[in-house]
């Protein structure tokens, strides 16, 4: 294999880490107001993501700085050609990280009401314009013959790219109630399996719909067989499908692993099926941006290959870690552990 | 003064407000850390309370900075392609390279730690909860060291040969071991710390004079001195070395940080002066000017030569065809002495501290205390000078030599986007700018009390 492909392979890994961990605290995020009944539940369920949300944006950052470093001309054609999506990305991306530090520094039922629904706009709006980013690199936009956007903002909205960005919200809504399950007890914890099972058929249902769609653009748009494309499309269903009768069923882990296996596989779905192409052209499929056209010279990718694979997994055990760390789940009688983060101040009576 | 109408100048007005917002917030992040880290140690080690609330303290304001250093940092990194695709693809095999690396190798490794050292108070031992924090501190410094690794090597591009219109990587370790990037990182991280003890010195004031807590602040007040005059007196010197390197990399950016516009041997430093910042006036109708030492900060040697802006053109012309290779000269050499001067200024307050505190009079000097609060601005306003020298004295150039910023911008974005997305992120900072003062200083405060029946369990439980 050689590092070109390695390196797509590794951005798509990027990719399905970020959606996977980042994916079920969106999910969290989108439940916010409609799960808890009081405050210290809307606590429980910040503090539910609030050790790991951040290490978890941080594969968004590297998947990034990947794409930067090794295909620097689908870099650059797809960030300046997703202008506006991407501002709107950045924007709701910056309100949602200060939610979580701001939400408890201020005082007031208003105030914290608006960070919530900061977050909640966030996790929502944002996992909405990834999936119709991504779906849009294989349905394909116009592109100049030198591989310049040429279309507009609207070229990302087509019936396909739509419906991935509402699998993304749904899957996402599903994957975090199922993480959610795991993290809380006493009546939280039945509303929250109440919420996945409610979510569980739409998930499986647009889910599905969005993978045989997207092998079906595969096989139309991008010039792919069915097969390979199928093969992680069917492995995602089949784990969507497995999901939803693992929560009926109610083996809440099993559950959230096989949403997760699922996620994975819509990812690996999407990249197999634009596979050796990164960024579609439509018309005049020939501009289309191509694995070996965009990657960078091998010297700089065999850099970046030692690197990654000596620093890759130090930062899966450490990230391991601190999900182990952070394995207990919060609520019912145990008192909320304080999080550490203040000498809050106490009114003076 | 022109207003910007052309998409690049709309593309440098949107990358200059959003990286130097971001540098308000990281400098504080890199210096407030490892202080944080220090007290938590003191406490650690001495099982003292007081160390403990004052981790506590300036924890809290450390994590309030972090968070929007972090929100605006996602901003810096996708800007490059949406807004400057050319320079993207140009720059990409080498540029993208330490970026990867830092998100990688760096920013995960803050990130994560600092989640688990937030939240892991009762769920880690003491040591390992200690440990925590100083990995975080680690990520946080080992992420300024690839930053300005990519930073500098836009200043003074080495280890790279062009193909096909693309620069490539031909030595990574030219281009880690960059002088220019090495003596950047320990000026940047020196303007940290002093971000850090400064700020903490201010706060520790405010407190003093409302005589809130005395003796407790009175111990971060010393920790904050004992690391502030070395640091702030070390930054001078460095920051005189490093302009050595930007001589040498960079001429026209010295030249004109001194409106230098004939080559001279000796040169003088000027001070201050009035006028002399353009080719039609030259010569300023008033200076102060010390004799020679320009020639020293610029070269290392009494006697050295400093080329002139009118020569370095002139070169400069014959190298790369006919153009204005001269950046805008007034504000360099304002940007260099706001920075200097505030230096120095800087150092003093640190120096005054340190006899007053060492003389036992600095809870009762009043006249201190608010210069000490006054000076919590000088940093941000040094470190933002610090920057616009570095990024405007390059110009024309993005990469020096090789690339012009004005041909680097992404052609497809028009001014309208760009108008656009500037409307937003001006909008966006100034709330969030807003909410992070209010903040800041509601947690800063001495009216705040804080109550011992607040310290939650590890007081108890280590």
């Amino acid at each position: 294999m050689n590092l070109q492909i390695f390196w797509f392979c590794l951005i798509a890994v990027l990719w399905g880490g970020y959606l996977v961990l980042e994916g079920f605290d969106f999910g969290v995020g989108m439940l916010l107001p409609f799960l808890p009944r009081n405050e210290r539940e809307r606590s429980i369920m910040f503090e539910s993501i609030g050790p790991v949300w951040d290490g978890n944006e941080v594969w968004l950052v590297v998947a990034g700085g990947a794409t930067f470093a090794a295909f620097p001309a689908w870099y650059g054609t797809m960030f300046s050609g997703f202008y506006l999506a991407l501002l709107l990305v950045l924007f709701l991306l910056i309100v949602r990280v200060v939610s979580f530090e701001w939400r408890e520094k201020g005082e007031g039922t208003r105030w914290r009401k608006v960070w919530l629904w900061a977050n909640t706009v966030g996790s929502t709006g944002i996992p909405l314009i990834w999936g119709i980013a991504l779906s849009t690199l294989l349905h394909g936009v116009p592109l100049s013959s030198s591989g310049d956007y040429a279309g507009t903002f609207w070229d990302l909205f087509t019936l396909y790219t739509v419906l991935g960005g509402i699998a993304f919200v749904v899957v996402f809504a599903f994957h975090g109630a199922n993480f959610l399950t795991l993290r809380t007890t006493g009546d939280l914890c039945r509303r929250t399996r109440l919420a996945a099972r409610a979510l569980a058929v739409p998930a499986v249902a647009v889910g599905a719909g969005f993978l045989i769609w997207t092998v079906k653009v595969a096989v139309d748009r991008n010039d792919k067989d069915v097969f390979p494309p199928v093969l992680p499309a069917a492995l995602a269903i089949a784990a969507f499908v497995l999901a939803a009768i693992l929560v009926y069923a109610g083996r809440d882990g099993f559950a959230f692993a096989s949403s997760a296996v699922g996620t994975l596989g819509i990812v690996a779905t999407l990249f197999t099926s634009l596979y050796p192409r990164v960024m579609v052209s439509n018309p005049n499929f020939g501009n289309s941006l191509t694995v070996p056209g965009t990657a960078s010279a091998h010297y700089s990718l065999a850099v970046m290959t030692v690197v990654a694979l000596i620093v890759t997994p130090i930062v899966l055990l450490y990230q391991g870690w601190t999900y182990r760390v952070f394995r207990h789940r919060l609520g019912g009688d145990e008192p909320v552990p304080d999080d550490g983060r203040e000498l809050r101040a106490q009114p003076e009576a | 003064m022109t207003v910007a109408t052309t998409a690049v100048d709309l593309a440098r007005l949107q990358f200059a407000t959003t990286s130097i917002y971001h540098f308000l917030f990281v400098p504080l992040t890199l210096g407030l850390g490892p202080l944080v880290a220090i007290m938590q140690t003191i406490w650690h080690r001495t099982g003292n309370e007081a160390w403990l609330r004052l981790t506590r303290f300036f924890g809290t304001l450390f994590l309030i900075n972090f968070a929007i250093g972090v929100a605006t940092g996602l901003v810096q990194e996708f800007e490059f392609g949406m807004n400057w695709s050319v320079y993207s693809k140009f720059v990409g095999n080498v540029f993208g390279a330490p970026l990867a690396i830092e998100g990688l190798a760096a920013f995960m490794l803050e990130s994560t730690f600092l989640g688990l050292w937030i939240f892991g108070w009762n769920r880690l031992s003491p040591r390992l909860h200690l440990a925590t924090l100083w990995i975080a501190v680690v990520g946080t410094w080992l992420s300024g060291y690839f930053i300005l690794v990519a930073n500098s090597w836009m200043q003074h591009p080495v280890g790279y040969k062009i193909v096909n219109g693309q620069a490539q990587l031909t030595s990574v370790w030219a281009l880690l071991s960059n002088g220019f990037a090495l003596r950047a990182y320990l000026h940047t991280m020196l303007a940290g710390l002093i971000f850090g003890t400064i700020v903490m010195l201010g706060v520790c004031c405010w407190h003093f004079l409302r005589g809130h807590e005395v003796d407790l602040f009175r111990k971060a007040a010393k920790l904050a001195l004992i690391v502030a005059v070395p640091v702030t007196l070390l930054q001078l010197v460095v920051g005189n070395r490093f302009g050595e390197a930007v001589t040498s990399a960079q001429s026209m950016k010295i030249a004109a940080s001194e409106a230098q516009w004939n080559t001279c041997d000796p040169c003088g430093f000027s001070l201050f002066q009035i006028g002399g910042f353009s080719v039609s006036d030259e010569t300023p109708s008033f200076s102060i000017t010390i004799p020679r030492l320009l020639s020293y900060m610029a070269t290392g040697s009494f006697s050295g030569q400093v080329q002139g802006l009118n020569q370095l053109q002139h070169q400069e012309q014959r190298k790369y065809g006919p153009g204005n290779y001269m950046p805008n000269v007034r504000v360099i050499y304002w940007s260099m002495r706001v920075m200097a001067f505030l230096g120095v200024l800087m150092f003093l307050v640190a120096a005054t501290g340190a006899w007053l505190y060492w003389k036992r009079k600095l809870e009762r000097a009043r006249w201190f205390q608010w210069t000490a609060i006054a000076a919590i601005a000088f940093p941000y306003i040094a470190a933002t000078a610090g920057w616009v020298l570095t990024e405007m004295g390059r110009q024309p150039w993005i990469v020096q030599g090789l690339l012009l910023t004005s041909k680097a911008n992404s052609a497809i974005v028009g001014t309208v986007w760009l108008g656009v997305s500037l409307g937003v992120f001006i909008s966006l900072y100034l709330v969030l700018g807003i909410v992070d003062f209010v903040l800041m200083r509601r947690y800063a405060q001495p009216d705040r009390p804080m109550s011992r029946e607040e310290l939650p369990a590890p007081a108890v439980t280590y």
